[in-house]
């Protein structure tokens, strides 16, 4: 049997080949970890440039934002028109327009599938639901230009209300439904994880079931759903193309949802996608809202996490 | 002692209070449900609607004269075939002769019309010598009319297409010099700034070349990047960074990757801009933790037991993952590999950052040309200002959304043809 012969030695010749391969395997791994630093450095590096042109608290704290490159060259560098806040604002101001649609509407359809319908209901309509999260943004925006804002516009005019034809109330909704089944998923395998036992004692005690389910199931799904609503209010502030189409690039510094605001991301892709000198103070500026927004969206992220992992009751 | 039960007014037993409140609860639940499919339809009807006429193509029949003393048959190419069209039309309608009503005249058929008729004297030369009737494709104000999409009840100013325009119109429609066809160019021509020309092929095309860079550079990487986290690597302080971060980066919204290969792949390598080949390399970065996380969940669900047998047989750890467990994890992998793909084809801002918003008439041929893709195109003609192209942009949201569902749906056959359950 000279098969076997030649398994014998190959154990011991597999040794490094096997050490290789693991070697190699964990290389991949690191690619991971390269991106961010990839991420970081790149983003780190040109907001540094930046700020060498605008100081930070002007960038941060600067209420007026008109990105202009200076024209003489002993000009100072476009000064206060650099402010990030009405950015920022209006950054918040879509993401909550959009969150105040989506969670209503993601919680209450999470609770009605995983509580109320039947089997044969829930696998249609959940994976129907799912078609929203997965429409490309960029059809989102187009339906929300197009066809969202000119029926707010119209529906408001007949209350005698002046709405931008850009408004920002077009934006939020869109996005909210957008966001509707990432809340409505989440929430549900949260809810899916409360144990059966505490829906038995409640209703054994004689609650009903929307008694059950507000005073039972909703508290010790709470942290669950609560990260959640933090995943989505990210994927809200870093949502791009829905901004870029229907928000426009007005920095109007407003809390008025019928005004049109601006956002960091559709900033972003109005300054680098005209024609750009790479070294100007407007093009690095672009990275220095890159940098806002990875660091808005990071702390969300890690809050949602740490929240999910502390808070979670643990059960069995 | 507080042991007593609380009959007050909170915990009431009210029985026909709290069972409306518990059907008002209902309704709630059911009412969020279908607002949100509501919306859907909505959308999804929208789009349909919007995109029928971008399937259907107007052209006119012209008289043109492709005699020897327009044409030298010798050398076809520097013939202005421009001008024999507009002769054709100033015969059919010799009372036009004002300058400024010319130029309307002339503007009932596409710009792009000489072309389309040198092509076609190009392939058959025989039309050469000849005075025949040829179809070319109506201008887009026209093509509009025909098909009854500009109100023509409408006071003259308000529309875009004026009184005379129309008779003209109607009198080729009598003569039965109008016809309405398929358009099939939308799916064999590129992009164009006449919107009657303009078709999809380019940005499908530049679409398909990005997400095969994709796969090739994130499906090796990501699972074996898996096998490693999940198989092989030690419980350590760096693994569960690696962990972190991975969570980390599917949450990263798309710009921040565009940003990233702006600055590193385009200003850093110094790689083509607007190529397939940066856009598919941002595209891999983002579609990589997706693919991770799911190869992941996919070799968690192979029992372990099958690396034991394997183990127990004299099978190196290395061969016991690669031999046995990956083959069965295998379809996973590849579910999750398209599922995070089909994010990919749909995602729009990193392309914007690397330049793939550039105006693109030509048929990518390399990853390394010029090229724009679906969702680019969808943003770039919803951008444009000419009515004709809104049909075009839902047209191809259209194309845009069969492509994500043939993707969405082979993933799901997969997962079910191959999947196997212990």
């Amino acid at each position: 049997m000279a098969d076997s012969k030649l398994n014998l030695i190959k154990p011991v010749r597999a040794a490094w080949i096997d050490r290789c391969i693991i070697i190699g395997l964990g290389t991949t791994a690191g690619v991971a970890i390269l991106v961010t630093i990839g991420i970081v450095l790149s983003l780190l590096t040109e907001t540094i440039s930046f700020l060498e042109r605008v100081p930070l608290q002007s960038f941060l704290f600067g209420l007026e934002w008109s990105p202009q490159t200076a024209i003489r060259s002993d000009q100072v560098a476009a000064e206060g028109s650099f402010g990030a806040i009405p950015l920022i604002n209006g950054t918040l101001l879509i993401s909550a327009i959009a969150m105040v649609v989506a969670t209503p509407l993601g919680l209450a359809s999470a609770v009605y599938l995983s509580e109320y319908a039947s089997k044969g209901i829930r696998d249609w309509i959940k994976p129907t639901l799912e078609i929203l999260a997965g429409i490309p943004t960029v059809v989102y925006g187009f339906f929300a230009a197009l066809t969202v804002a000119p029926f707010i516009r119209m529906t408001g005019g007949q209350f005698g209300l002046e709405v931008a034809s850009e408004s920002a109330l077009a934006a939020g909704i869109v996005m909210g439904m957008m966001i509707v089944p990432l809340i409505s998923s989440l929430s549900d395998d949260v809810i899916n994880a409360v144990p059966q036992s505490l829906r038995d004692a409640s209703l054994g005690l004689g609650a009903t079931q929307s008694e059950t389910i507000k005073k039972i199931i909703l508290p010790a799904a709470l942290p669950g759903i609560a990260g959640s609503l933090l995943l989505a209010t990210s994927r809200a502030i870093g949502e791009t193309m829905i901004v870029v189409m229907a928000a426009g690039l007005a920095a109007n510094l407003s809390l008025n949802p019928l005004d049109a605001v601006t956002t960091i991301t559709a900033q972003i892709v109005a300054l680098l996608t005209g024609d750009q000198e790479f070294d100007s103070a407007k093009t690095l500026s672009a990275f220095a809202l890159g940098l806002l927004l990875f660091l808005i969206t990071l702390v969300l992220n890690i809050t949602a996490q740490w929240i999910v992992r502390t808070y979670r009751e643990q059960y069995d | 002692m507080n042991n007593t039960i609380n009959f007050s007014k909170s915990t009431s037993f009210n029985l026909p209070k709290r069972g409306q409140s518990e059907f008002r609860f209902q309704i709630i639940g059911i009412g969020a449900i279908l607002l949100s499919l509501a919306f859907l339809i909505w959308l999804i009807i929208t789009v349909i609607f919007g995109s029928m006429g971008a399937f259907k193509h107007v052209e006119i029949a012209i008289q043109v004269d492709l005699t020897s003393k327009n044409v030298n048959a010798d050398d076809v190419n520097s013939t202005s075939f421009g001008s024999i069209m507009k002769s054709g039309l100033r015969e059919q309608f010799p009372d036009v002769k004002k300058r400024k009503d010319k130029k309307k005249l002339y503007k009932l058929i596409s710009v792009e019309s000489s072309l389309e008729l040198k092509e076609k004297v190009l392939d058959n030369k025989d039309l050469l010598g000849q005075k025949v009737k040829i179809w070319v494709s109506a201008s887009d104000d026209v093509s509009l009319y025909v098909r009854g999409k500009i109100d023509a009840s409408l006071p003259e100013d308000q529309r875009k297409i004026t009184d005379k325009e129309i008779s003209w119109i109607n009198n080729l429609g009598a003569n039965g010099q109008i016809r309405t066809k398929v358009n099939w160019g939308f799916f064999k021509n590129g992009d164009s700034r006449e919107p009657e020309i303009a078709g999809i092929l380019a940005a499908l095309v530049g679409s398909t070349l990005s997400l095969l860079v994709c796969f090739i550079l994130s499906f090796p990487i990501g699972v074996s990047a898996a096998i490693f986290l999940e198989q092989f690597a030690p419980r350590n302080r760096l693994s569960d960074i690696i962990e972190v971060n991975i969570n980390n980066l599917a949450a990263v919204p798309s710009i921040v990757f565009g940003l990233l290969g702006l600055s590193i792949f385009l200003g850093y390598f110094d790689l083509p801009r607007s190529s397939p080949l940066v856009g598919g390399m941002v595209l891999s970065l983002m579609t990589l933790p997706t693919i991770i996380i799911a190869s992941r969940a996919s070799l968690q669900a192979v029992p372990p037991s099958i690396k034991e047998a394997a183990l127990a047989l004299g099978a190196t750890p290395v061969q016991a993952v690669f031999h046995h467990v990956f083959p069965v994890a295998l379809p996973g992998m590849m579910t999750g590999t398209i599922v995070g793909m089909a994010r990919a084809l749909g995602d729009t801002a990193p392309l914007l950052m690397i330049g793939m918003v550039a105006f693109i008439v030509d048929i990518p041929k390399s990853i390394l040309e010029p090229a724009t893709a679906l969702p680019v195109q969808v943003f770039l003609w919803a951008d444009s200002p000419e009515r004709a192209f809104n049909e075009k942009t839902s047209a191809a949201i259209i194309v845009l959304l069969i492509f994500l569902i043939v993707m969405n749906l082979s993933a799901v056959l997969l997962r079910r043809k191959l999947e196997q359950r212990f």
